[in-house]
């Protein structure tokens, strides 16, 4: 059953400069050189994207690739150029100022990459702040806002204000107050690209323990290729404003699309990436208990590489579909050596 | 001079030298010509703006309504909206609250107690900070009951608590619209500019046609002088707003004005704090200039001593209006600063946390109580306070009697060896020349827009009938800002190179622009009577400030790459001032220089008051006469002379940048 889609866009572009429209509508789809010569900077170029229900996209580039300005053309922070965005079937780049503000409100939160929280509220008051503009009930408020605190840990904190937070906490007062609304669609604008390295670590591993519980349809922005691999379940990588490639982190180490993105892939541990599946002799028979083909290759390895023979795989039914053997599970952790 | 003319220097050089000989020698010129209208300007030829002007202020007020609604209705009620919180504020620091009128007067309730006062502003510095600013506003609120000047200084603090508040919230208003328009960002700012530029006095004349003579006319007018800087502030503080902040407040779903009132304001309260305290600084500085409208209190007193040449009198007013005004501003920052600070209140009933409240509120009660048995505890008394009026009218005596032929060997050195002759090249030379040679500078420093700009003003200038009189501004300006310069840009220098230096002269700096523009006048005026020489001293010394400091930051910002290089090269210290240290600060000096020639452009007018005759005098003429057209197109006119420096000077500063690559 495939899932259903949550947020698409569709030959959405952003272009700056004092004609852009004018661009785009004496040609639809410019090449680089076309749009350099009309004197305007593509920021987003032609984009098209489906995001599926309950997944977890991350839109992936260096800085000034466009993904920021991508992320904010979906959220319609920015209004695109050309091209429509369509949030549960409908374009959200028609809705009108007041039917924003109320998808805004019960639809959307958003999570930013230096935390934005208001310097005169408490963390109580900040994660109840999108509640209070709606004018909900004070009390109701309140407790909801109770809730999400704890639920990132940050319980007994409530009175602190912003400044007297590590990043870490402040990064988890912004999560929480994205979260009060129960938003369906969730952005994450470099959540934790301020953050230090083992903070982030402990972030990510929050954030997946979330996720977890609560399921959301999340668009998930980073530069960092290592933390996209860890979280998501689909990647976008973007060059130059254009979307280069769309597909699951094994498939990008796999079958790269271009020499930019392999060059992304090549620093990257693969046994933490590739799953058994991917990797197994399908249809070969195994023995022992069967080891589920969904399982990262660096958590099965140790198992593989002691055992004698190939073991057997199963899919997420129960079913044997194949065995993998110690050479598979050498080549992925040593990559370069005799072809399996 | 014909033969270098290849050289664009030497015509520079060459011109620069005809201009002062045409100047100096002009007036005999034009007379051996038979000419006359090359020096002075005709009055035939003069555009009668001044009575243009008065007309349509006769209008205005006379005839100008929309509909039903006249022009004096609506000045009429705005002075109505004015008035009721200040006659309130007055009743309570001052009059106390009356019944009935004249003879028949009651007094219902008598002015808050001095005790009481003082007590609350303690209380206040003890919430913004600690017992040490408590302490220093208490001392200042004790030092004027002690000195004799609390009635006063309560109608001064009464006019101040209503005029920050509307310039504040009504430059935060503006500010919010500018931001949030920028058709009308582009409207206003030009505006900003010019009331910048215009001397204060030019539009008190209007405004005491609106409002009348008397406390509301100078609100008026304090408002509309401070309010400025805060719109600007608010602008620059709203835009400065974290873009992430921005954005997250539209994916909460913030409508527009929560967006606004919620988020950004908030966010910015920091700057806007600075904003509010450039209000009440600036409200402060009008205290005096006020008086002249109007407003009682230290402002007048201080006038009023200045016009019978009372000179203790004046200082010890003067005095209280700069401790009245160091105690608004350290508690309005130590305000701004402990907002931006984080608090925590473990919950407790209202009364345990609002204790001060509830003590002064008390207190307040208890000596209105017991000052119907012992006035002690209402007002001061009188016979306890000090006054060190004769002792600063005796020091002034005793040097005029003792050192008289010093201070007058002084003045008559300067007056004939420096004012007379700038004075003289500048009444020399013929206006057509001084217009084209505006022209040409504008052209040379800054293109084509420059040039007419500066063309089209100075003619302006010219056709008013007002030239004589600008050149005799523009010549105690000029002999002040040259004067400011040579004693500025060297301890600016020194300051930075020498930290203990440093120290010493920016506390005299501070101290110099702590007062207000009026107190430099009182003992100028007792040592060299009044006069142009006068007037020079009053304005270098109020002007003085930004030449150090600009000066003084430009060296301290040059790169320590390029001392370091300089070092290497061998440099000795002299050189290193000389080709590295000077010539990277120079575009920083002109900039402080601008700001000391609008300095000096604004004391001027003050300065009117010793005697000078130049535009600033006509102004105040107008003011004296109610004389609307002579007090604008005057007023104009120095606002003319401003720009065209200011343009001038920031064009050249511009240039000196740009050689240096560090601006484009």
């Amino acid at each position: 059953m495939k899932p259903k889609t949550k947020l698409s866009c569709r030959n959405v572009w952003k272009l700056y400069g004092a004609n852009a429209a004018a661009v785009l509508q004496k040609d639809p789809n410019p090449s680089g050189a076309d749009i350099r010569s009309a004197g305007v900077i593509g920021a987003v170029r032609n984009a098209n994207i489906d995001i599926a229900e309950g997944e977890i996209f991350i839109i992936m580039g260096l800085s000034g690739s466009g993904k920021s300005t991508l992320v904010r053309c979906l959220s319609r922070l920015i209004e695109p150029t050309a091209g429509e965005i369509l949030f549960d079937g409908a374009d959200l780049l028609r809705a009108s100022e007041s039917e924003l503000i109320e998808i805004r409100r019960h639809k959307m939160g958003m999570v930013f990459q230096h935390f934005a929280l208001l310097p005169h509220l408490t963390v109580l008051q900040n994660v109840m702040f999108p509640l209070t503009i709606q004018a909900a009930p004070k009390a109701a408020a309140e407790a909801k806002a109770r809730d999400v605190v704890e639920l990132v840990g940050l319980k007994g904190r409530e009175d602190y204000y912003p400044r007297e937070l590590s990043g870490g906490q402040q990064q988890r007062v912004g999560i929480a107050r994205s979260l009060v609304t129960e938003p369906d669609l969730w952005f994450l604008d470099e959540p934790f690209s301020a953050l230090d390295p083992l903070i982030r670590r402990e972030m990510q591993d929050e954030f997946l323990r979330l996720q977890a519980r609560l399921h959301k349809t999340i668009v998930f922005i980073t530069h960092d290729f290592e933390e996209a691999v860890r979280l998501a379940d689909r990647i976008a990588i973007m060059k130059d404003g254009e979307v280069i490639q769309v597909a699951t982190p094994e498939e990008l180490l796999m079958n790269p699309a271009t020499d930019y993105v392999a060059e992304f892939t090549r620093h990257i541990p693969r046994s933490k990436v590739l799953t058994v599946g991917g990797v197994m002799t399908a249809g070969a028979a195994g023995e022992g208990e069967p080891i589920l083909q969904s399982m990262r290759v660096s958590e099965v390895a140790e198992r593989i590489i002691s055992a004698e023979a190939p073991l057997a795989v199963a899919n997420d039914a129960g079913d044997i579909i194949g065995a993998i053997d110690r050479k598979a599970v050498a080549h992925v952790l040593f990559g370069g050596g005799e072809p399996a | 001079m014909t033969r270098s003319l290849s050289s664009r220097q030497l015509t520079v050089l060459a011109l620069v030298l005809l201009t002062i000989a045409l100047g100096y020698f002009g007036r005999d010129l034009a007379k051996a010509m038979d000419a006359r209208w090359l020096v002075k300007f005709p009055s035939a030829w003069v555009i009668p703006f001044k009575t243009w002007i008065s007309a349509a202020m006769g209008w205005l007020i006379e005839d100008a309504a929309i509909g039903a609604v006249s022009f004096t209705g609506v000045t009429r009620a705005v002075a109505w909206l004015i008035e009721q919180p200040y006659d309130l504020m007055l009743a309570l620091l001052a009059t106390g609250f009356v019944s009935g009128q004249g003879s028949a007067a009651q007094v219902l309730l008598p002015a808050a107690s001095w005790i009481a006062v003082t007590a609350a502003v303690i209380a206040l510095g003890h919430y913004c900070r600690d017992w040490g600013l408590a302490a220093l506003v208490g001392a200042c609120f004790a030092y004027l009951a002690v000195f004799g000047q609390w009635d006063s200084a309560m109608v001064t603090l009464a006019s101040v608590l209503i005029a920050v508040p509307i310039g504040a919230g009504g430059g935060l208003l503006l500010g919010v619209l500018a931001y949030r328009h920028p058709l009308f960002e582009r409207l206003v700012s030009p505006i900003l500019d010019l009331m910048q530029t215009i001397p204060i006095f030019a539009y008190l004349v209007p405004i005491l046609f609106m409002f009348g003579f008397g406390p509301v006319s100078a609100l008026v007018a304090t408002i509309i002088y401070a309010t400025p800087p805060m719109v600007r502030i608010t602008i620059m503080a709203l835009k400065a707003v974290d873009p992430e902040i921005l954005d997250f407040g539209r994916m909460a779903g913030t409508t527009r004005r929560q967006l606004m009132w919620r988020v950004l304001v908030p966010s910015a309260s920091h700057s806007l704090m600075v904003g509010v305290n450039q209000v009440i600084m600036l409200t402060l500085n009008m205290v005096i200039i006020a008086s002249m409208i109007g407003a009682g209190g230290l402002g007048f007193d201080v006038l009023a001593a200045l016009r019978r040449l009372d000179i203790g009198a004046g200082f010890e007013a003067g005095i209280a209006i700069v401790v009245l005004a160091i105690a608004v501003d350290r508690l309005s920052q130590a305000f701004a600063e402990r907002m931006g600070q984080v608090r925590r209140q473990a919950p407790r009933s209202w009364a345990a946390r609002h204790k001060r409240t509830v003590l002064i509120a008390a207190l307040l009660a208890v000596t209105w109580l017991l000052g119907r048995f012992s006035p002690l505890l209402l007002d001061y008394p009188e016979s306890q306070t000090i006054t060190t009026g004769a002792f600063w009218s005796d020091t002034v005596q005793y040097l005029n009697v003792n050192y008289f032929d010093y201070f007058e060997a002084v003045k008559v050195f300067f007056l004939s060896w420096f004012m007379l002759p700038i004075k003289k090249v500048l009444l020399g030379i013929p206006w057509p020349w001084a217009i084209a040679m505006l022209t040409l500078l504008g052209w040379h420093a800054g293109g084509w827009r420059l040039a007419l700009l500066c063309g089209v003003m100075s003619a302006l200038i010219a056709v008013s009938g007002l030239w004589a009189k600008a050149m005799v501004t523009v010549y105690l300006c000029g002999a002040s800002v040259i004067l400011a310069t040579l004693i500025g840009v060297p301890l600016g220098v020194l300051a930075a190179l020498n930290s203990r230096a440093g120290a010493a002269i920016n506390l005299l700096i501070d101290t110099l622009q702590t007062l207000p523009s009026f107190v430099y006048l009182i003992p100028v005026v007792m040592l060299f009577r009044v006069g142009d020489f006068t007037a020079l001293i009053a304005i270098v010394l109020y002007a003085l400030a930004p030449a150090v400091r600009y000066a003084a930051h430009g060296v301290r910002s040059v790169s320590n790459e390029l001392i370091e290089a300089g070092l290497v090269s061998g440099c000795t210290r002299t050189q290193l001032l000389r080709h590295i240290r000077l010539p990277m600060a120079l575009p920083e000096i002109l900039l402080g220089i601008n700001q000391t020639i609008m300095l000096a452009l604004s004391m001027l007018v003050i300065t009117a008051l010793v005697g000078t005759r130049d535009l600033g005098q006509e102004v105040y003429i107008a003011l004296t006469k109610a004389d609307t057209g002579r007090g604008l197109a005057a007023g104009l006119a120095i606002a003319f002379i401003a720009i065209i420096a200011d343009r001038l000077v920031n064009a050249g500063a511009r240039g000196a940048r740009a050689r240096f690559g560090l601006e484009s």
